[in-house]
């Protein structure tokens, strides 16, 4: 319903900016270059752009804090090292597990959901991945490699959650319904595991890797504000503009005296409500 | 189109209509059906805005539910899922044993209970932008043959139910020191011996509904994708369900106010584990949290105890038993201690205790932060029983919250770690002093603790040796004695603790049973008045009134 309305009100805009013969001004405000493509693969192979970049870290990550796990040898095992809390993680001066998306900038288009699974496994008494990306409807495996008891307990705010128990290996399926930054994962069984799953509508998100790239393709010519977050030095901005076959490059900059920053959770991020930029009023707290 | 949508939409809605309180007084006939009754009974409790925070609810723990955000634990739905109407209605007519949350049954018509259902929905905009829940179906239970028993215990432990409520279901599974809600505030594993005590009820039924859904908000999960995915099957989990039915007595406890202790011919049992006590009659006493005088407790961890008694002409025996998850002081529960005690001592400063042990103001979890922690050290448990001085004549009985100035009362007190029992006079609560004259061992005493329960037997001789203060024991006399015990790793010590009111002791005497039958008709009334203060004062004291 409203849906329609939106692409009704954008197709006389269109017509409106077509007939002025101008509107060059309007189009860099976002999302407005494409208009005959509200549903479907979105983007044209000749006009799609990309958005590289990378997450640079400066000072001395912090130690990883020791885990007892020592009531739980089958995961004990498996850390030779003796397992240890892991909040941050960086490569040569590079910020790792920092999840990257498109915060704003896609306008209504709305975008094909990807039946791919994405993989969430539980190893080790860890989550692997410990940050993850995920559409909207996206299945979420998960996976047990432990064979022990774990349960899987997923605390959003915007979208329902849910507390689900794997006391053997074993796969279960699940998936979100809405865009939301981040739900939180945690196993009561074991207190220390954590894992932060981040929501979009859209696929245009990533998670670095300990180079702290990422890589978000396949983009409308536009221009968008890319969010990083993470877990534990919070959020950043930048705006990037990209023509078609163009090639943006965006970098964050994170610090180690950064620790202590609020951290957004469970934010819904929609991007269909237009100039509302505060993170939108959600259930609970 | 998203959640976040639908609930701006739905929150223009309700505002447009006046579900949301604006702050000036709406005309009567706008106000929704159900606001009215719900400002009334509940608000208290749950807050005017639906938010959990009311003026009574305190410290409370669990907290009252904060109804925006659509987490209910008593559902007939899969995990994560809104309740169904029917399921909310169920808990308002049950109310939550174990918890605060006060049955309503026959308080409401179906109209004004309809009402409210529809006016506790209107806080959370996850009614309007969901899909309606839909029931899980459920497959009807096979009996309770000694075989599925059997099949229920194997699964309880290959599921590992353990892990959290403990091997034989006690609530001290070695994660449950660890366990939080949603909302980062402790919460227990439920004792499972306790079924009189479950939130959603503790007939084999309800038990099966809870592993269907799970219970949203706690850490207890659902076990239906189990069947899903074919490692069990519809029956083995309603046989484990049977066996959770079957660690709990076939009745609740019938609180019964004169414990008899039997006249046995020569010695006393030697021992906590003696076999004479497996055939002496056991007497359940509840105890509640002490919130009769600040600083109150409502967070309790021994929520009763139970009974024995015996003696031979000479001596007096009692055996004292009750579950307690932790052997304090016990390291492994020194975090849940120091949350514990945050809560508490956060008091009426702030209406979320979740404040307290975390710090929520949006940063990542960091579950190392340190809380607040001002009690000097992890106090062990401990273990009260009070007698008057002398066996009263008549109805007058000291006062139950261990005496006054003008009438002081005789204690047995009993401190895990420390040699025996002292025995104490008291003017008040944990206002104690030594027995003057009393000499040490008069009371014997021995303890067991293993897997979340302690059994303590104490034994004394009948006759109080001259010295002053201290009870003469009588046989054929009602002997009141009340019981107090502490956690130490619920943070419990003095004021913050179980306590009970009084009940009475009475030995047989080698005759016929007719002789005490009229004292203790006689003592019944007081012992039930006695009862009713406790319940009232905590009533009161939880509805904010007593503040
Ligand atoms: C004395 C305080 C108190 C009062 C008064 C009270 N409640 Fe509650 N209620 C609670 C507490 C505490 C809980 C949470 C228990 C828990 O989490 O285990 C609760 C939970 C609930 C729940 C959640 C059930 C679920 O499945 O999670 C509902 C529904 C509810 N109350 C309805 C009501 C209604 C309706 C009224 C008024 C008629 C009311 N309550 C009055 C304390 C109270
Ligand atoms: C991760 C820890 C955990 C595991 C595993 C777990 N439970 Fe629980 N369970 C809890 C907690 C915590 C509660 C209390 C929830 C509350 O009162 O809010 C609970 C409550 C219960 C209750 C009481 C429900 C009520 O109505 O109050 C029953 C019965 C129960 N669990 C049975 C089981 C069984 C059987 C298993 C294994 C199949 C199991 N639990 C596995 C944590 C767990």
């Amino acid at each position: 319903m409203k849906r329609s309305l939106e692409a009704m009100t954008m197709a006389v805009l269109f017509a409106a900016l077509t007939a002025c013969g101008g509107g060059g001004e309007e189009a860099d405000t976002g999302g407005e270059v494409a208009t005959d493509e509200e549903v479907g693969p979105a983007v044209s192979p000749d006009s799609a752009a990309t958005v590289t970049g990378v997450v640079n870290f400066t000072g001395a990550a912090p130690a990883g804090e020791p885990i007892d796990m020592s009531e739980e040898p089958t995961c004990a095992e498996k850390h030779a090292e003796g397992p240890t809390r892991q909040t941050v993680v960086t490569g040569d001066g590079t910020l790792a597990n920092v999840f990257v998306y498109v915060k704003d900038g896609l306008g209504s288009r709305t975008f094909p959901t990807s039946s791919e699974p994405v993989e969430i496994d539980q190893d080790g008494c860890e989550y692997h991945p410990r940050v993850l990306a995920i559409q909207a409807n996206q299945p979420l495996v998960i996976k047990n490699s432990d064979g022990i008891l774990h349960n899987i307990n997923t605390q959003p705010t915007v979208n329902q959650g849910f507390n689900v128990s794997q006391p053997v290996s074993m796969e279960t399926t699940k998936s979100f319904t809405s865009p939301e930054v981040m739900i939180p994962v945690k196993c009561d069984v074991h207190g220390w595991m954590e894992a932060f799953i981040g929501v979009q509508s859209h696929p245009y998100m990533a998670v670095t890797a300990t180079d702290g790239s990422f890589r978000l393709e396949n983009l409308p010519p536009g221009t968008y504000t890319i969010e990083a977050w993470h877990e534990r030095y919070g959020t950043q901005t930048q705006t990037v503009t990209v023509g078609p076959q163009e090639s943006g490059e965006v970098t964050f900059e994170y610090s180690a005296d950064m620790a202590g920053r609020p951290v957004p959770m469970a934010e819904p991020i929609d991007l269909h409500d237009h100039g509302s930029e505060q993170p939108v009023a959600h259930a609970g707290r | 189109m998203t959640f976040v949508r639908a609930a701006l939409a739905t929150a223009g809605v309700l505002l447009a209509t006046g579900f949301v309180r604006s702050p000036a007084p709406l005309p009567a006939q706008e106000a929704p059906a159900g606001k009215a009754t719900y400002d009334r009974w509940c608000a208290g409790c749950h807050g005017a805005d639906g938010a959990g925070g009311g003026p009574g609810a305190g410290t409370m723990l669990p907290r009252p539910r904060d109804f925006t955000t659509g987490r209910y634990q008593i559902r007939s739905t899969p995990s994560g899922a809104l309740p169904t109407d029917a399921d909310i209605l169920a808990v308002i007519l049950d109310g939550m044993p174990g918890t605060a949350m006060p049955g309503w049954r026959d308080r409401f018509s179906d109209g004004e209970l309809r009402d409210l259902v529809a006016y506790l929905k209107t806080f959370s905009p996850f009614f309007e932008s969901q899909p309606a829940p839909e029931t899980l179906p459920i497959a009807s239970a096979p009996s309770a043959s000694e075989e599925a028993l059997g099949e229920g215990r194997d699964f309880y432990e290959k599921i590992e139910c353990n892990k959290c409520h403990g091997p034989t279901g006690r609530g001290n599974g070695p994660s449950a020191p660890t366990l939080e809600d949603d909302d980062d505030l402790p919460v227990r594993a439920a004792d499972l011996t306790e079924n009189w005590l479950f939130n959603g009820g503790g007939s084999v039924e309800e038990i099966h509904e809870r592993l269907v859904t799970g219970l949203n908000g706690t850490p207890m999960p659902s076990f239906h994708d189990l069947i899903a995915s074919e490692f069990m099957t519809e029956d083995q989990l309603w046989n484990v369900a049977h066996y959770v039915r079957s660690l709990a007595p076939e009745e609740p406890p019938r609180v019964s106010e004169v414990v008899r202790g039997a006249r046995v011919e020569g010695e006393l049992p030697a021992s906590v584990d003696d076999e004479a006590w497996e055939v002496a009659e056991r007497f359940y006493v509840p105890l509640v949290g002490q919130v009769v005088v600040e600083p109150r407790w409502f967070t309790p961890s021994v929520d009763g105890v139970w009974i024995q008694a015996l003696h031979n002409g000479r001596e007096v025996a009692l055996r004292i038993v009750w579950h307690d998850p932790s052997r304090s002081p016990d390291p492994e529960w020194e975090e849940w201690r120091a949350k514990v005690v945050a809560i508490a001592e956060a008091g009426g400063e702030t209406s979320d205790p979740a404040a307290a042990v975390s710090d929520t103001s949006g940063a990542a979890p960091d579950t190392t932060a340190p809380a607040a922690v001002t009690v000097a050290a992890h106090p062990p448990d401990a273990l009260v029983v009070q007698f008057p001085r002398t066996i009263p004549d008549g109805m007058e009985r000291p006062f139950f919250l261990m005496g006054d100035d003008r009438e002081p009362v005789y204690l047995w007190r009993w401190e895990n770690g420390r040699d025996g029992v002292e025995e104490l006079l008291a003017r008040g609560l944990a206002r104690y002093e030594p027995l003057p004259g009393a000499e040490a061992g008069a009371v014997a005493a021995e303890v067991a603790y293993d897997d979340g329960e302690w059994r303590l037997m104490l034994r004394r001789p009948l006759d109080a040796g001259g010295v002053e203060g201290r009870l003469s024991f009588e046989a054929g006399r009602a002997i009141p004695f009340a019981v107090f015990a502490w956690d130490g790793s619920n943070g419990e010590t003095d004021t913050r603790g179980s306590i009970g009111s009084w009940y009475f002791l009475y030995l047989d005497q080698p005759t016929a049973s007719t002789v005490y039958v009229a004292p203790i008709l006689a003592t019944l009334l007081t012992a039930a008045l006695g009862v009713v203060v406790v319940v009232r004062a905590q009533r009161r004291a939880r509805n904010g009134a007593g503040r």
